[in-house]
């Protein structure tokens, strides 16, 4: 077997196509794959070494479906056995009968009862096939439909800093705006409160999504906030 | 139409906040900048906020109209780039596309901007025909104003070609401009829960009550109407609307001093 090399070290920036390593004695993890002796980037972003595995923290790029993940989504199409439902990425996915209220449903009934076409739905991912075919569910703790408030759009790989460590930066923005904020793991937020509040919480959202960058994020968005206020 | 969202737009408004906290009369940030593309005549860039169009004249050599045989010809084509919306669907033209061309025509045509009769190089033979060509890059709201601006920005850049025997030499350029005097600009003005608000962004674009652009040159002249959305307008409202279109026009003029 020839020898291992890598190519990258810790926290590079990558671009897709860049081969990272050459050797069978690396392992792709996320955002990376095998072709041959190599393994290159799919997507672009810092690279992380952790042992053998390599795998990239993107930094651009639209949302991936994975399972587990809480996400916003808008019903676009309302069929005999369930909903479809934009999930911000290039897959849309399902929603089924079974899976979308704890009530009984009867045969025939009229789905739009329970969510209409244009309708944000907070939703959480049960499984992505090897196909990409997306279900998901609304049974869960505060799955629910999104009733007024208004949405705000992010890249989803900043979704991360939006909530920050253990929630610390959305409830900072929760407490000092008054807003309900949720925020779904694919770049959807919905924001609901009096309307001075809700434009002052997205203005916060877009100037984390531009800065998120910087150390003493936190901090930054608190004065922003506070001097906002004034 | 998008219900949830009208109502919530409509709850701002009660509060007299619009949904990005601008004035009802503000537009935002503008800029024009010129000479984007170096295979056309005249070209312009137009940045409104988020919403980016690009604007390129091209000149062609041609037969003129039968009825109007010492008269050059001038065209307005919109592409609305799939790119620029999710909305936006490759292929032929649709309904929005060629309402907003028609607008900037109606617009450019009407304020007899374009001396036509100067473009005639043998009557009734040899014309030269305008083309301006709108290309959306990006679509925030109100492409309509972003398509005029530039329009108008891209035919003062135009400089004609060298004409040779009836053929054109695209390499070179001659200094000689369409001699452009007046300015018409279209403003868009809309309505939505008896407020009238300029510069709408997209979300207020899918929920307006009604429309209207207006076109008018620096002297106070409309040289262009057009209405737009669902519900009707008074006399009054339209009298209104033509005022604050009058007003922000203007300031959008300001912004054509740097070019020349």
């Amino acid at each position: 077997m020839s020898e291992s090399k890598l190519n990258v070290s810790e926290k590079e920036i990558v671009v897709p196509g860049e081969i990272l390593a050459t050797g069978m004695s690396y392992l792709p993890s996320y955002g990376t794959y095998r072709q041959g002796q190599n393994i290159l980037a799919s997507r672009t972003g810092l690279m992380r070494i952790e042992g053998k595995v390599l795998k990239i923290i993107p930094v651009s790029g639209l949302y991936l479906p994975k399972r587990g993940d809480v996400i916003i989504g808008k019903v676009v199409d309302v069929n005999f056995s369930g909903w479809s439902v934009n999930t911000n990425s290039a897959y849309v996915a399902m929603l089924s009968i079974k899976d979308a209220s704890s009530d009984f449903i009867p045969k025939g009934a009229d789905l739009t009862r329970f969510f209409g076409i244009g309708d944000y739905i907070l939703t959480k991912i049960t499984n992505v096939t090897s196909q990409n075919l997306v279900d998901l569910t609304m049974k869960g703790p505060g799955l629910k439909k999104l009733v007024s408030g208004r949405i705000v759009k992010v890249n989803s790989n900043k979704v991360p800093r939006i909530i920050g460590k253990q929630g610390s930066m959305v409830s900072m923005i929760k407490n000092s705006t008054g807003c309900n904020i949720i925020v779904g793991q694919n770049g959807l937020i919905w924001v609901k409160g009096s309307p001075k509040d809700e434009i002052l919480a997205v203005k916060a959202i877009n100037k984390i999504e531009k800065e998120s960058h910087f150390s003493g994020l936190t901090e930054r968005i608190k004065k922003f906030i506070d001097t906002y206020k004034r | 139409m998008d219900y949830a969202l009208k109502d919530h737009i409509k709850e701002y408004l009660k509060n007299d906040i619009r949904y990005d906290k601008r004035k009802f009369d503000e537009f935002r940030e503008t800029s024009i900048e010129t000479g984007v593309v170096k295979n056309a005549e005249g070209s312009a860039r137009v940045r409104i906020g988020e919403t980016e169009v690009i604007v390129g004249v091209k000149f062609e050599l041609g037969e003129p109209y039968p009825d109007l045989q010492d008269e050059g010809t001038m065209s307005v084509n919109v592409e609305l780039l799939a790119m620029s919306s999710p909305e936006f669907e490759p292929g032929p033209p649709g309904i929005q596309a060629i309402e907003m061309a028609r607008v900037v025509d109606r617009g450019i045509r009407e304020s007899k901007v374009i001396d036509t009769k100067k473009l005639c190089i043998r009557k009734g033979e040899l014309v030269w025909m305008i083309n301006i060509d709108i290309c959306t890059i990006n679509d925030a709201g109100n492409l309509l104003d972003a398509s005029g601006i530039g329009a108008l920005a891209a035919l003062l850049d135009a400089k004609f070609p060298v004409e040779k025997n009836g053929k054109i030499d695209y390499k070179k350029k001659t200094s000689k401009k369409l001699g452009i005097t007046k300015q018409p600009l279209p403003i868009t003005v809309i309505k939505i829960n008896d407020k009238f608000i300029v510069d709408p962004i997209h979300e207020e674009e899918l929920v307006l009550e009604s429309r209207l652009t207006v076109t008018t040159t620096e002297d106070g002249k409309i040289c262009a109407l057009q209405k737009g959305g669902d519900l009707p307008l008074s006399l009054d409202d339209i009298s209104k609307m033509i005022d604050i279109a009058l007003a922000k026009s203007k300031e959008i003029r300001k912004l054509f001093k740097v070019i020349k």
